[in-house]
């Protein structure tokens, strides 16, 4: 049998990685991506000073300029903030705060609209006329209003913003979903699934849901990238996380009442240092739309 | 003999119910209805083991959605399904499930029809082991078996559906049936996607399957041509209802109902040169607003007056042989 | 003189996985209100043949090699704004799918009118009654009524309808016909063949119909070339492709077509798959699925002529085993 004579045999994952290769841009943003996150992760062990701990912290180094040397005796290339925290070590150290908080809003969001998602999909009916109008309200609202509204009822911490971040998210991916799995369902493999006699939950979740991941991705990339800015808005209004847990939004606010009086740096930075996140992200999250929309296949 | 398939009375009906804007547009005075589509209307059918049925009709007809109601993927508005004689509606759940595997169902479009995200083995497999027809241990050596019989290389098992050929995929999809050891195959457009080389192999394979394997098969098809070669007995649709059933070789010696005899005469076929074309006029009327009467009576080279007013039965003219039309009836 | 002369074309795409040799040496003549029959399965080149003919293919796809001498006149060298006067006015394409050819936003008289007026200096009115005529010559019934319709709401046979109107609005000398009864139901395909039919006899329309299906131009052709991986393996007059073909691959497609065997016994099959255009073998691409296929199969294949014009490029064809 020569069958197999000359077939691209060319797994998924290879073609995949060779189109988002095309893009040198979206690669240069992906390596960004991982530098940044690598830095975030390695923070303790590449950091002179750790910002929480306040043995660590002098008010004697407060307002420093870029490049002036701290009372022990390391170099503050970034300047310090209105605390005497090293800014080089909070930025990282903030990204920390901002990625955490930025990823688990967006998994968590991520899993709950997906299951919501789908089961407007499933069910159809009244069940999924009563989910795709609250989805429709839900979306007809900013999502910092919600968000904002949330914190104020909820408080301020880190699970606090996750929770105001997932419910300000989760419809997007509920509405991605739902339309996703309802193109897929109508597909023939589902109904020869049915047709099996498999079950409806595996029905469900092993062809329909993996076959719904192309978008979720996309979605999840730009709604994480979203979700650290909403985040960032929040601490910079003074309503999100706490002086102690510093985030780059926070230390931005924070240094936001010296920009007058010409002490940039203390909000500059870890403004440089969101942005470049924030974008990146997004750069990484168009070419996987490009790269992952079946619609646009060459 | 007790007949593997019966249907009784089958109908399927598709209504389009209004939303919350079309319903509040309706209140206020707006042209919009609910639209209801008779997709199958009123269709009985008797299938003996080993007997090769071909379904044969012009788009939307309603042959696939009678295809999908005898495979159990979509449930009737109307009448009933009896396998081995006995009503799957009213069975219990396990004995359901084992009825829902004996009748099995083959699609029509070799790319949509498997789960892009799985392996052949998954693809295959999953099924059989689900429902303990087979345990993980032996699991591989029970998916090689049913590859080969369906002649593709067991050690392609691990690809995916997207490294084979149209050809290859239709094989897939037909051991992933056979994974469940149907008796009853629906078969819907099964070649119709194919190369016209690849139809024969797959033509073949249904043939040798059901010899070796004892199966029945419903094989629904646009294409007259492949009908006459593997069924025994061909049912004809014309827009949700049946308008001829007979033995295959009677029908093509001496077709009764005008639109048989339509269908017969505009085939293309190899023996004919250099012909004129002389088709039945009209085009298929659409399922949502069908012809009074006969349906069919608008593109009828007979069609009198009693034809649009009412709908001839299904009267039998002779033993097998139904025909619903007013020029053939049984006294 | 023939409308229609091919030689030597050669189309070829160049992707990512490599180079396509999608057409790869094609040769026909056409004559005036001959129909030619393009046989082929998906990939042996039979539709970007047409496409090559309108000097219609696309990047990464290009005609690399070849003439096209349309009565007369070279197409491969033609400039892009000539090949946009001729189609559409001397020669002209339907496809399987009419919208492509259809905008489906415009009402169909607008779309024809413009047709019309786009190649031809006349009032509107005059236009519009030629448009009306049109559509009554596919058999298109109140003509009228359905100029002031959107292509939306016909059915599948009716925009085809339409679109055959459009083609021949300008009286074209050659139309090329991809597939354009494939999608459509039988009794509705045998409309469809009879309207190209009888519009080609009456106009001396010469037509170029490729399709999968050799049932349908065993009805229809004068003559039938039949495609396989890129190149014609067969051509001659529809009578001796049909009843004597010599190609062991138009054997095969004969013998596999169900009406060829015996009722309920195993067809006749080709062997193997369509070939992978990525990987084709040396010299004659069927050789692998071939019952005669052997060492020298993988040289070059050049053609052998009969008296008739048809020839066949094979080693080892049918019908004369003691030249084998």
């Amino acid at each position: 049998m020569s069958q197999a004579a000359g077939l691209l045999v060319e797994t998924p994952l290879q073609r995949f990685r060779a189109e988002f290769r095309e893009s040198k841009i979206a690669v240069a943003a992906l390596l960004v991506l991982a530098i940044i996150v690598l830095l975030a992760l390695l923070a303790p062990w590449i950091t002179p000073q750790n910002p929480y701990d306040l043995a660590q912290v002098d008010v004697l180094d407060g307002k420093l300029k870029p490049g002036s040397e701290a009372f022990a005796g390391y170099t503050m290339w970034l300047g310090s903030d209105g605390a005497g925290r090293d800014l080089y070590s909070a930025i990282l150290y903030g990204l920390r705060v901002s990625l955490t908080v930025g990823l688990a809003a967006g998994f968590l969001a991520l899993v709950i609209g997906t299951a919501i998602g789908l089961i407007a999909a499933y069910s159809g009916g009244r069940t999924e006329s009563l989910i795709m109008r609250a989805v429709d309200i839900q979306l007809s609202f900013p999502a910092v209003l919600i968000a904002l509204m949330l914190v104020a009822i909820l408080g301020r911490g880190i699970d606090k913003i996750i929770i105001a971040l997932v419910a300000a998210q989760w419809a997007y991916y509920a509405r991605t979903v739902r339309a996703t799995a309802l193109v897929e369902s109508a597909k023939e493999y589902v109904e020869a699934a049915r047709c099996l006699g498999l079950s409806h939950a595996r029905v469900v979740f092993r062809h329909v849901l993996p076959n719904c991941l192309a978008p979720l991705i996309v979605i999840g990339t730009v709604q994480t990238a979203s979700a650290i800015a909403l985040e960032s808005t929040l601490s910079f209004l003074g309503v999100g996380l706490r002086q102690t847990e510093p985030s780059l939004g926070v230390l931005i606010s924070n240094g936001f009442e010296y920009m007058m009086s010409g002490r940039y740096w203390i909000s500059f930075f870890p403004g440089i240092a969101l942005l470049v996140t924030i974008v990146s992200i997004n750069l990484v999250g168009d070419q996987l739309r490009d790269v992952l929309n079946p619609r646009l296949k060459r | 003999m007790t007949a593997l398939m019966e249907v009784q009375g089958l109908s399927k009906r598709f209504v389009k119910r209004l939303d919350l804007a079309a319903k509040i547009a309706s209140k206020l005075g707006a042209d919009v209805q609910e639209e209801v589509v008779h997709a199958v209307d009123d269709v009985s059918l008797v299938i003996q083991p080993g007997e090769v049925v071909g379904l044969v009709g012009e788009s939307g007809c309603g042959k696939s959605t009678l295809g999908r109601m005898v495979a159990g993927i979509l449930t009737p508005t109307e009448g009933t399904v009896l396998l081995d004689g006995i009503d799957t509606a009213g069975l219990s759940s396990s004995d359901q499930s084992a009825a829902a595997l004996a009748v099995q169902m083959i699609f029509q479009d070799p790319f949509a029809s498997l789960n892009p995200r799985m392996r052949v083995e998954q693809i295959v497999g999953e099924a059989p082991l689900v429902h303990g027809l087979v345990d993980r241990a032996g699991l591989p050596s029970y998916v090689d078996d049913i590859l080969l019989k369906v002649g593709l290389d067991p050690s392609m098992k691990r690809r995916y559906p997207h490294q084979f050929s149209g050809g290859q995929r239709q094989r897939i999809g037909i051991a992933r049936a056979l994974a469940v050891r149907p008796r009853f195959l629906v078969c819907d457009e099964a070649i119709a996607a194919l190369d016209v080389s690849i139809q024969a192999q797959v033509l073949n394979l249904f043939m040798d399957l059901r010899e070796e394997l004892d199966l029945t098969y419903l094989f629904i098809s646009h294409d007259l041509g492949v009908v006459e070669h593997i069924a025994d007995r061909i049912v004809i649709m014309y827009l949700g209802r049946v308008v001829e059933a007979a033995p295959t070789e009677a029908l093509f010696a001496d077709p009764k109902h005008p639109y048989t005899q339509a269908l017969l005469a505009e085939v293309p076929r190899l023996d004919q040169r250099k012909r004129d074309f002389t088709p039945i006029a009209g085009e298929i009327p659409s399922p949502l607003a069908p012809p009074s009467g006969c349906h069919f009576h608008p593109r009828c080279p007979h069609a009198s007056d009693i034809c649009k007013t009412t709908v001839p039965s299904l009267s039998r003219l002779q033993k097998s042989w139904d025909v619903r039309c007013h020029l053939h009836t049984a006294d | 003189m023939s409308v229609l002369s091919v030689s030597g074309l050669k189309t070829h795409f160049f992707t990512r996985d490599g180079v396509v040799r999608a057409v790869d040496g094609v040769d026909f003549e056409l004559d005036r209100g001959e129909v030619l029959g393009l046989v082929g399965e998906s990939g042996s080149g039979k539709s970007v043949t047409g496409f090559s003919l309108l000097g219609l293919v696309d990047p990464p796809g290009k005609v690399v090699e070849g003439n096209i001498l349309f009565c007369g006149q070279d197409l491969t060298t033609a400039s892009q704004q000539h090949m946009q006067e001729l189609r559409g006015s001397r020669i002209a394409m339907i496809f399987q799918d009419p919208m492509m050819t259809l905008n489906p936003v415009l009402r169909i008289d607008t779309q024809m009118i413009e047709a019309i007026l786009a190649h031809e200096k006349l009032p509107r009115k005059v236009a519009w009654t030629r448009a009306r005529d049109g559509l009554a010559q596919v058999g298109i019934p109140s003509p009228e009524q359905r100029l002031r319709a959107y292509p939306h709401q016909l059915s599948g046979g009716m925009r085809q309808r339409v679109a055959i109107a459009i083609a021949f609005l300008n009286n074209p000398d050659l139309l090329i016909a991809d597939e354009p009864t494939t999608a459509l139901d039988v009794t509705i395909q045998a409309q469809i063949v009879h309207v190209a039919q009888t519009l080609c006899r009456e106009r001396g329309t010469a037509l170029i119909w490729i399709t999968h299906d050799l049932a349908v131009v065993a009805g229809l052709a004068d003559r039938i070339a039949v495609m396989y991986a890129g190149r014609i393996v067969e051509a001659g007059a529809t009578d001796q492709i049909i009843d004597h073909p010599r190609h062991p691959y138009t054997v095969g497609l004969l013998g596999s077509v169900p009406s060829a065997n015996r009722r309920g016994q195993r067809l006749a099959q080709i062997p193997g798959m369509t070939p992978n255009m990525l990987s084709l073998p040396n010299g004659c691409a069927f050789q692998e699925r071939c019952t005669r296929g052997d060492e020298l199969c993988r040289g070059d294949v050049d053609a052998t002529f009969d008296e008739a014009g048809g020839y066949v490029r094979c080693f080892h064809p049918h019908g004369s085993e003691a030249g084998a």
